[in-house]
């Protein structure tokens, strides 16, 4: 019953999407006369219905989920009776059905919170707006109902579920997707916009403000999501690698890239009028980025070329939509080119000109990481395998994101419109001075690669750099938007100097281990104290006991697994982290050799834990910014309703 | 279904390492699967290298981030031919010789990758027109 009434939700929901598109699109084409605007009235409570609905559908999977009714075939594929109940509700979204599912309820609620909330768009841009958003759900819809039906029944209920990948059964991976999640809906939101911008000609900085809220809280949850994602990574595979340059990270990083582009550009728009093409342009740009990362992730086609075209039903249909929508959007662009200009005016050496030296870095980056990412599936699909990583994307990727940092910290200095490099000379050679007395430091503490170090500078420019925007200011009166950019820049700085001194600076040492012996990794000593077996609700163990004592400070105890799930098989690592302020250690246990030693696994990783301290700090300055946003939109709207109030009375 | 695709139908949104399974575990793996050179140097030497070699039987790890039975076999080649003095690039056109460019992470310049270094190029120039377009008749 649970099941049907999802399913019925979801068909309900589906069906007011296409009222919502169509009545969009004919209250647009008969103007505000009576039907026009009778239709027109039809949209704002037809889109909160739709997500209300659709969120109806999502809670009915949940509840599924948590009763692990085996049934549904979704549940039986999924799920297991002895998954702690925590994981039982994360799979809901672990899995292809349930995460399009979590998607389109989540893209639902934005156009409904959109319909219930936006107040500064011309009554026809919003109409073309939500029409637009109902046109791309209608295409995940369809994908729902008839190629991935989460609430299929079995024909014969299982006695048991086949269970969580256990790597998956992890508090931070349980949130991961769905904060990617709604980053990717975000940007659909953006693109939404865009196209409503597009139809009714009305690309300026109403638009911007309308959307920039949209498009800072996908980039705040694209940035958690990433920050999030590589930590667990980086626990949880036990080698201590933080990034991979996996394809499927690379799906996550690309809509941020474009994100981050856009972010910036809609700031132009909005407060300077300038930019209106591009922004327009990004906003497509990311969305499409969103629709291939959920291509890559969900068609298979990472694993091999073959495994796409084995079962090609899903991929081709998330292509196809994605062709539709990007496509039909740059058409209109094109046929819409004429009559949106470029906007106000710049001298190059100006605010806005900083910003577009780091939009066009951004894109040259984001069209790396995209080469990168889609060459080897090309070559795949044309008979021959090459592999694309590291050594390609660091050098590659640095050329473009060393200069991008350099502008970063130069940009916020200059003025709007016009300004010169002679005005913020002082602070120019200060920050060039800063840069250059980092890189001779870490040289003296000893030279390991040429990004590192030219990363260990940059960081050290950024450090400073970013907080000179706040001087001559008075602090208790600097925005909150500007505290933002200031916190998200000196994030940045953070994390770059966090990933270039665990390139610099890490230490390995693998050593096979008696209980009672001991070992050195750069400043640690660590003595295996004790070996014994453990239990979990799901699986059994391995567990070492080790102290760890850093320089002559008192011992540490860390306990790393190994861990042997049963349902499905297989074995995972969890690894033992001891934090410091400066650093971590990094402690794994892996299997017992012949001669009865324990294979031990150790790094030191100094100031690791800065790269996700930053990224932290990255969405907790874009939080900021959206708070200040929000304030600054709630006064405007008071005082312009006062003012109408007072047009009124009088 | 391979264990692999099975994974990668299960996986939400991130990487996921080898499939280590207890069978695959019981055979033990080769010395220098987890056992560093003496030698720093050398060690470090190797260690580079192996940041930079696929774990053929893995998701997107390299042979140093990986448990797979694979990756330790490659890591105890590498070892021993980089403590015997072997040069490491010989070492991974050995490798490539014995797997094909797939092994290697830095693709070699050739006639299958040419565009990937051609891409970034043709970037630059792009990003420099683009620049020179939107900010050259301003000022």
């Amino acid at each position: 019953m649970i099941a049907e009434l999802g399913l019925a939700a979801l068909w309900l929901a589906a069906a007011l999407a296409l009222l919502q598109l169509a009545a969009g699109v004919l209250a647009l084409r008969a103007g505000s006369s009576g039907t026009g605007a009778t239709l027109a009235a039809l949209v704002r409570p037809v889109a909160i219905l739709q997500g209300l609905l659709v969120s109806f559908a999502f809670l009915m999977l949940m509840w599924l989920f948590a009763r692990t009714d085996l049934s549904v075939a979704l549940v039986a594929a999924n799920s297991h009776s002895d998954k702690p109940v925590i994981f039982k509700l994360a799979g809901t979204w672990g899995n292809h059905e349930g995460s399009m599912l979590l998607w389109i309820s989540v893209m639902a609620l934005a156009g409904g919170l959109i319909g219930w909330a936006e107040r500064r768009l011309p009554e026809s841009t919003l109409l073309a707006t939500l029409a637009a958003q109902a046109f791309v759900g209608l295409g995940f819809y369809a994908f729902l109902l008839f190629s991935s039906n989460p609430f299929a029944r079995l024909a014969q209920p299982v006695a048991e579920g086949m269970g969580l990948n256990p790597l998956l059964q992890d508090i931070g991976l349980a949130l991961h997707p769905p904060t990617l999640y709604f980053g990717y809906v975000g940007l659909s939101v953006a693109f939404s916009f865009a196209v409503g911008a597009l139809v009714t000609r009305q690309v300026g900085p109403d638009f911007a403000r309308a959307m920039r809220p949209w498009v800072l809280g996908a980039w705040i949850f694209l940035t958690l999501g990433i920050t999030a994602g590589s930590y667990w990574a980086y626990y949880e595979l036990g080698w201590g690698g933080w990034w991979f340059w996996d394809p499927v990270e690379n799906a996550s990083l690309m809509p941020w890239l474009a994100a981050t582009a856009l972010l910036h550009s809609v700031s132009v728009l909005a407060s300077r009028d300038a930019l209106r093409a591009w922004t327009i342009m990004l906003c497509v740009v990311a969305f499409s980025m969103s629709m291939l990362g959920t291509f890559l992730v969900r068609s298979g086609i990472l694993t091999s070329v073959h495994a796409f075209a084995v079962d090609p039903e899903r991929g081709t249909f998330i292509l196809a939509l994605l062709a539709l929508n990007v496509g039909g959007a740059l058409l209109l662009f094109i046929l819409r080119a004429q009559t949106v200009t470029e906007g106000e005016r710049f001298a190059v050496t100006s605010r806005e000109g900083a910003l577009v030296v780091n939009n066009v870095l951004l894109s040259a980056i984001l069209g790396i990481v995209l080469l990168g990412t889609l060459y080897p599936i090309l070559t795949d699909a044309l008979g021959f395998r090459v592999s694309v990583g590291p050594p390609y994307f660091n050098p590659v990727g640095a050329i473009f994101v060393m200069p991008m940092l350099a502008v970063m910290a130069v940009g916020p200095l200059l003025r709007w419109r016009r300004d010169s490099l002679e005005r913020i000379q002082k602070p120019l050679v200060f920050l060039a001075v800063l840069v250059l007395s980092a890189v001779i430091l870490s040289l003296m503490v000893g030279y390991s690669g040429i990004l590192p170090l030219l990363g260990m500078g940059l960081a050290a420019g950024l450090v400073i750099g970013s907080f000179l925007p706040l001087r001559g200011r008075n602090l208790l009166r600097v925005p909150l938007n500007v505290w933002g950019m200031v916190v998200s820049h000196f994030g940045i700085a953070v994390a770059l100097f966090g990933m270039s001194s665990e390139a610099a600076w890490s230490v390995e040492k693998l050593a096979a281990l008696d209980t009672g012996s001991q070992t050195q990794v750069g400043p640690w000593s660590v003595v295996l104290t004790d070996v014994r077996p453990r239990a979990g609700p799901n699986w059994t163990a391995i567990e070492g006991t080790m102290l760890a004592r850093y320089e002559d400070t008192a011992p540490v105890e860390a306990a790393p697994q190994s861990r042997t799930f049963w349902s499905p098989v297989q074995q995972t690592t969890e690894s033992a982290l001891v934090t410091r302020w400066n650093g971590q250690l990094y402690a794994v246990i892996g299997s017992q050799g012949d001669d009865d030693r324990w294979q031990v696994r150790l790094w030191w990783k100094p100031f690791v834990t800065f790269i996700w301290y930053g990224g932290i700090l990255i969405g907790l300055g874009g939080l900021l910014a959206l708070i200040g946003r929000l304030i600054g939109d709630l006064k405007r709207r008071h005082a312009t309703r006062r003012i109408a109030d007072r047009a009124a009375a009088a | 279904m391979t264990r692999i695709s099975g994974l990668s139908v299960l996986l939400s949104l991130l990487l996921l390492p080898c499939a280590v399974t207890p069978a695959a575990a019981a055979v033990p793996p080769p010395p220098f699967a987890y056992r560093q050179i003496e030698d720093p140097a050398r060690e470090a030497a190797a260690q580079e290298l192996m940041e930079t070699l696929r774990c053929l039987t893995c998701q997107s790890q390299s042979i140093a981030d990986s448990d797979a039975p694979m990756a330790g076999s490659m890591r105890h080649e590498v070892r021993t031919r980089i403590a015997a003095g072997e040069d490491p690039e010989a070492i991974r056109n050995w490798l490539i010789r014995r797997y094909g460019d797939y092994v290697s992470y830095s693709p070699p310049v050739g006639a299958a990758t040419w565009p990937l270094y051609a891409g970034p190029l043709v970037l630059l120039l792009l990003a420099g027109m683009l620049l020179r377009h939107r900010l050259g008749k301003r000022s």
